[in-house]
């Protein structure tokens, strides 16, 4: 018995021995070192030196990490709850008896096989200001053209549009397999009762749906917390609007290889993932105020 | 079910249909109808729909300044050696989670659950540095070797692994089979739906990562289309019909890829989704 008990442990390491070797390398090892990183003053040659909390008293006095930190929280509060109305419209209507559904599906996901690199392309040409259709139809209707992308002001919001453009394909992909769970009966049962459309849809669906709703709010959160792609691809570096539209990672980035100054980098993203695990860990404590559970 | 059936699709569900339909695909529309104009015709205004004639020659002329194949060839190694490696990596070890008894299983599996909480980001200067001491700057394997190892990987598979039926494994033990074979033989062939989703997931993740090829990599050969056309942008921005040749070329292939194999994309997505 216990030799049987031995030989299975045995086993279990081995399999579990490639995963452990590369897991452990590439990630945990590389995260105590980051962490290292984050007390030293890291550049791209020589030697790094300690020098303490150096990088974190840093980040407390810079204008730019701020404006960062402010432009990221921004994009998660207009990205996550659009996102996710969206999505859930979406995956409601198409869950419905329409007419040419196979089509408006594959339409609708689309997005979320398409690389951010052409995304970023297209939008681009899409918000040119001088030839951009996007201006040319307000034009128009009698807007003037608007500066997408360099008007301080208004470049969060322009990346916002493209960024739940892009992200909602996915969510309503899984929102949608989301619906398909609740079990019929539940809607024959308000039917019978007399419930309308909108009853059904807030006092059944919505309901049933919070567990994947609750999942796809973290998951949104996690994910425009770590923004970047779409930035970097639309702004140039050299832009004014650059400033209001940089993101913690686009910052962490320029920081990291741009300017080489890694130690600082190290730190920011040290800050950003105890953002990201405290807004998690607020997230699943809400989580009992709203998610229904059978 | 008839009552349902019976319930009237309101108009304004077609509404909302066509108008986020129009949002979604107009756009990509737009970009083939410039990639086919003339300069002239692309920033026409009024803007011209349809061009009297079709323009093609914008795609040779981006495939002669940018090496699409070059990029596509890249990007399908990597994905096709990222796939294999963590279908093989993950499903082991997700086996030995699912199944198998040993000292330090829990604190193990919580070590890699946690590692699902930390961006990405964390990991990118001691990436570059470990590629440094691995003499794999600049390489493909640079954008391999990372990827290899997902904690994601492992807890969606184990996932899977719990829906086959226990007994199974019993009963091969009883006839003697080893827990390799057991592995590989009996519950392998039963994790396809597992080992599909895992891997469309992975490809696409893949096919749209942008930030460690920028950084690991250098010369234009060794990027994945992804960074290759991220570079692209900062390039050649003025000749928008140009550059929109090269957005479809890099759209459409993968578009193709979609239309045929959507049934499974979108299972595979959405098993992502439940299994959590």
């Amino acid at each position: 018995m216990t030799k049987q008990k031995l030989t299975e442990a045995k086993s279990a390491y081995l399999f579990l021995l490639p995963l452990i070797v590369g897991l452990g390398y590439f990630y945990f090892y590389a995260f105590i070192q980051n962490f290292y990183f984050s007390f030293t003053d890291l550049s791209s040659f020589g030697k790094p030196s300690l020098v303490g909390l150096e990088n974190y008293k840093k980040l407390l006095t810079d204008e730019k990490f701020y404006l960062a930190f402010k432009n990221t929280l921004i994009y998660v509060l207009i990205g996550v709850p659009s996102v996710l109305i969206f999505s859930t419209l979406s995956a409601e209507f198409l869950n419905q008896n329409i007419k040419g559904n196979t089509f408006f599906r594959t339409a609708l996901f689309i997005p979320a096989v398409t690389m951010p690199a052409a995304i970023g392309i297209l939008w681009r040409w899409l918000y040119n200001y001088q030839f951009g259709i996007i201006n040319v139809l307000l034009n128009r209707v009698g807007i003037e053209s608007i500066a997408w992308l360099s008007n301080t002001n208004l470049v969060k919001g322009s990346i916002s549009i493209v960024l739940v453009w892009s992200m909602s394909a996915i969510y309503t992909i899984i929102i949608l397999s989301g619906l398909q769970g609740i079990p019929k009966s539940y809607y024959e049962a308000a039917e019978i009762d007399g419930a309308n459309k909108f009853q059904i849809f807030f006092k059944v669906t919505l309901p049933l749906l919070t567990p994947t709703l609750f999942f796809v709010a973290v998951m949104t959160t996690i994910g425009i917390f770590q923004i970047f792609d779409l930035i970097f691809l639309m702004i140039q570096p050299t832009a004014l609007s650059l400033r209001y539209s940089m993101s913690m990672v686009y910052y962490f980035y320029d920081r990291a290889f741009v300017a080489f100054d890694k130690g600082y980098a190290s730190a920011i993203s040290i800050i950003l993932f105890l953002m990201i695990l405290l807004i998690t860990v607020v997230q699943l404590k809400l989580q009992k105020k709203w998610v229904y559970e059978e | 079910m008839k009552l349902i059936n019976k319930r009237k699709v309101s108009k304004w569900v077609y509404l909302y249909l066509i108008l986020g339909v129009s949002i979604t695909i107009l756009p990509f529309i737009w970009m083939f109808l410039t990639s086919i104009k003339t300069y002239e015709q692309a920033i026409a205004i009024p803007p011209i729909l349809f061009p009297k004639t079709f323009h093609f020659e914008n795609y040779v002329k981006i495939m002669d300044k940018f090496p699409f194949i070059t990029l596509y060839l890249n990007t399908i190694i990597v994905i096709v050696f990222v796939v294999i490696g963590q279908l093989i990596i993950s499903s082991m070890a997700a086996y030995a989670f699912a199944r198998l008894y040993f000292p330090g299983k829990n604190i193990l599996f919580l070590l890699v659950l946690s590692l699902m909480m930390i961006p990405s980001q964390i990991f990118l200067i001691p990436h570059y540095n470990i590629m440094i001491s691995l003499k794999s700057i600049n390489t493909i394997r640079a954008l391999i070797l990372p990827s290899l190892f997902n904690a994601f990987g492992v807890f969606l598979l184990r996932q899977f692994f719990y829906e086959i039926p226990k007994s199974l494994d019993e009963a091969a033990t009883i006839d003697g089979a080893s827990y390799f074979v057991i592995y590989k033989r009996i519950l392998l062939p039963l994790l396809q739906p597992g080992l599909v989703s895992l891997s469309i997931i992975t490809a696409l993740n893949t096919w749209k990562s942008l930030m460690w090829p920028l950084i690991v990599n250098r010369d234009m050969d060794k990027m994945t289309l992804s960074a290759g056309l991220g570079l692209l942008i900062g390039e050649h921005t003025t000749y928008y019909e140009q550059v929109m040749a090269g957005g479809v070329v890099s759209v459409f292939p993968m578009l193709i890829i979609f239309l045929i194999f959507q049934k499974y994309i979108i299972q595979g997505i959405a098993n992502s989704g439940i299994k959590n």
